[in-house]
């Protein structure tokens, strides 16, 4: 590994010719080992507070019943089979999750590849559209999803009012579980701004001299962006479906605002909120993680969730991190 | 690395990573020896936020202070259940003495886990016999498995607002008092658009509007929830299978579930100006007491009413009842001055005048038998309605648990899916769901 500690020299020495405790050599090593744990101590920490423990602390606690009141005790495997045997949400929490993972991800890094090439590819008016569609994205996630509910409300929104000029009846969006969903895409390609920036910038670093020459040999549209265009930024589309899959397993603001506006019913501070209106249609694997662990406070069922989330979260990025997906450029 | 540096510092390692896992478990403990005489300050959690509320509670504090002149109390409202859950978890010095509780819900987790203390040695010290202050079903609500860690602070009693206007125009002349009359009255009550569609419901039962969730309407049926040993017997409840039978006979009769949601959906915010009962679309309608002062605020142009929600037809005798729940308030596990915080819970869930005073304010049901029968209770008609409701006998508050009444949403979802037609087997789907509440419940023991 690059950051080893340990240097190839050291590493010889040892095996070979150990050096005196006292030798200058070895308090050369000392010192260049403490320089490189003074450089890497940041990122030690960091990992170790924000990602080993948690990690640690979440393996130990999904084998223990713990309340968050009591001294945790050791159960066994009885929060995994509960999770995974008879907990009837665990189901439809996962197929939500797995469902907006592979539509929305797949919509969004085509619609922003999309814009982005309209953008570059456009003449004029570059600066009104860039921001047009950059501007949605600025918005905070809660207050874009109460406009979308209001745009989107069946009765009394501008939407189902503008298709009942050309005759369509509209749907109950976020009040139909069939159509909860799609509702919560539609809200997310409205926030492409992140990606179609990304993919802008891709794009205009795709040198000009290829296209020349695609051009002289009589290559059409397709061909230059399937041949040109797309091995130039496939590492930007593997970071946009990559950083995509992690972020929508970790769905949960939008989708929580969404069903608890669009079900009328007022939240007062005797009021639990049940995530997934209407019928679970919206529900998500970390909103059950945080009903089950803040709310019922079964952390452990909690913790065998979260380990489930990060093992498929694990699964599908080094899955996308095959060659023989062809997001990464196959070497000379 | 040497083998016996290997060796050391791995149990090392472990060891430290198990304290400073187990170290999580540990939140601060109180202390019920201190000496409510002397000088203290109490820290107050409540969820009271509409400015009405506020001013109430605050003016009962303000009247506890000048007669307990030691005590000092500190209140914030707003505060929801998850907020003092987490807080009482987390513990540290800042965490409340004295809380509240908006849902009946959490009792069985409060007792349980011991996050509240138990009141019942506070009682004997002060001499008071709980079963002659409060009535037997606030009672129980406020305790589990004989650990009585709240007491009622105010109660909800739930009921059945009808349109008047609506109900002369449709000839009817008294609210329905059985299951059957209901139905009747609600297909009267009933209107439709120019293209089939509903313009007004006689009364909508399906279980995802505003305060509809089905156990506040099981309730009229009085079921019992699980047997004596602890096991859901939803299933081998006779009442659970005629309940589901008769809420989806009135829907049916009013058009069917998808034609009721496709309603639904076109309603506004429960407490919001676009109401479906403020706005005419649903002529009968159940809500708790607090429904009365806000039709009475939005002025709605229509003349309402208020009587207790229909019984089924073999129950006809226990016409008057509905479903109970109500505020809670109790001691904080961590508070080092439960003493002096015995003195403000006390106050403002026994001593009658407190309790009397914030009822009519803020037009909840008081919740002592002092209180129930004072004088001095609002006169207002709608609210004498709901009073009523929670002195009748057969009215009847869902059982505590200890996961947060869990089974009430496993019962909810159950529910939902029965009346979206979903559950082909009802009595397989039942005990299906015995067995999944009693999983749940096993899941969630201490």
């Amino acid at each position: 590994m690059a950051l080893s500690l340990s240097t190839p020299a050291k590493s010889a020495g040892r095996a070979t010719d150990p050096a005196p405790r006292d030798s200058p050599l070895r308090r050369k090593r000392n010192r260049e080992r403490l320089r490189n744990l003074g450089f890497l101590s940041p990122w030690i920490v960091g990992f170790s507070v924000f990602f080993g423990y948690p990690l640690v602390a979440t393996v130990y606690f999904s084998f223990m019943h713990y309340n968050q009141i009591k001294a945790p005790t050791f159960v066994g495997l009885r929060n995994w089979r509960y999770v995974l045997e008879q907990m009837p949400l665990f189901g439809p929490a996962l197929w939500n999750t797995l469902w907006l993972v592979v539509v929305m991800v797949a919509l969004r890094v085509v619609f922003g590849l999309g814009i982005g090439l309209l953008i570059t590819k456009i003449k004029t008016g570059v600066g009104l559209f860039r921001t047009a569609f950059y501007i949605p994205y600025l918005a905070p996630p809660v207050a874009a999803t109460v406009a979308f509910v209001f745009l989107l409300n069946p009765s009394t929104g501008p939407v189902n009012e503008m298709l009942s000029w050309i005759g369509l009846h509209g749907p109950n969006w976020f009040n139909d579980p069939n159509w909860s969903k799609p509702s919560l895409v539609l809200l997310s390609l409205w926030g492409i701004g992140d990606l179609m920036v990304i993919f802008m910038a891709s794009l205009l670093d795709v040198p000009k001299e290829q296209y020349e020459a695609a051009d002289l040999d009589g290559a059409g549209a397709w061909a230059k962006f399937r041949y040109v265009t797309w091995p130039a930024i496939t590492p930007i589309v593997l970071f946009a479906v990559v950083t995509g899959v992690v972020q929508t397993m970790q769905y949960y603001t939008q989708a929580l605002v969404a069903g608890k506006l669009a079900s009328g019913v007022s939240i007062g501070p005797g009021t639990v909120i049940q995530p997934g209106y209407p019928d679970h249609s919206t529900l998500t694997v970390p909103q059950l993680v945080y009903s089950l662990g803040f709310q019922n406070f079964n952390t452990g069922a909690a913790c065998v969730l979260s380990l489930v989330l990060f093992a498929i979260a694990m699964a599908v990025t080094l899955l996308l991190m095959r060659k023989s997906v062809g997001l990464i450029p196959a070497e000379d | 690395m040497a083998l016996w540096r290997f060796r050391t510092r791995v149990p090392l390692a472990l060891g430290a990573a198990a304290l400073l896992l187990s170290g999580c478990a540990n939140p601060s403990t109180g202390s019920n020896t201190d000496d409510p005489t002397k000088p203290v300050t109490l820290k107050f959690w409540h969820g009271w936020s509409a400015p009405g509320e506020v001013e109430a509670i605050d003016e009962n504090i303000a009247r506890f202070e000048k007669l307990h002149p030691n005590i000092d109390v500190v209140s914030t409202g707003n505060v929801s259940d998850e907020t003092i859950n987490q807080a009482l978890r987390a513990g540290g010095g800042d965490a409340p003495d004295v809380v509240t509780s908006f849902t009946t819900n959490n009792v069985g987790q409060y007792c349980s886990s011991g996050m509240w203390v138990d009141l019942d040695p506070f009682m004997r010290k002060s001499g008071i016999d709980k079963t002659k202050v409060f009535p037997k079903t606030l009672l129980d609500y406020t305790r589990y498995e004989g650990v009585q860690c709240a007491t009622p602070l105010l109660a909800d009693a739930f009921g059945m607002y009808y349109n008047k206007d609506a109900f002369e125009a449709a000839g009817i002349t008294r609210p329905p008092r059985t299951m059957s009359e209901m139905k009747a009255d609600a297909v009267k009550l009933t209107q439709r658009n120019k293209d089939g569609s509903l313009k007004r419901a006689g009364f909508m039962p399906n279980f995802q509007l505003y305060q509809n969730s089905p156990d506040r309407m099981f309730a009229q049926w009085g079921p019992e929830y699980f047997d004596a040993e602890g096991k859901a017997k939803l299933a081998d409840e006779p009442k659970t299978e005629d309940f589901f039978t008769t809420m989806r006979d009135l829907s049916d009769a009013q058009g069917g579930y998808a034609a009721m949601e496709r309603l639904r959906a076109r309603f506004g915010d429960e407490m919001s100006s676009q109401n479906g009962f403020l706005t005419g679309r649903l002529a009968m309608h159940l809500d708790g007491e607090w429904r009365g002062l806000m039709l009475d605020e939005a002025k709605a142009d229509f003349d309402w009413a208020v009587a207790p929600l229909p019984v089924p037809d073999d129950q006809a005798d226990t016409y008057g009842r509905g479903y109970l729940t109500g505020t809670v308030a109790g001691i904080a596990h961590s508070s080092r001055h439960q003493n002096a915080a015995w003195e403000l819970v006390k106050y403002l869930t026994i001593d009658t005048e407190p309790v009397v005073r914030f009822a009519n304010a803020i037009h909840n049901v008081p919740s002592t038998f002092e209180a129930l029968k004072s004088p001095d209770l609002d006169a207002d008609p709608a609210f004498r309605a709901f009073i009523e409701i929670a002195r009748n006998p057969h009215s009847q508050a869902v059982p505590p648990s200890n996961n947060g009444g869990q089974y009430i949403n496993s019962f909810g979802d159950f529910s939902q899916s029965v009346e979206a037609g979903r559950t082909k087997d009802l009595h397989r789907a039942l005990k299906d769901l015995d067995e999944q509440i009693d999983a749940d419940n096993v899941q969630s023991e201490n």
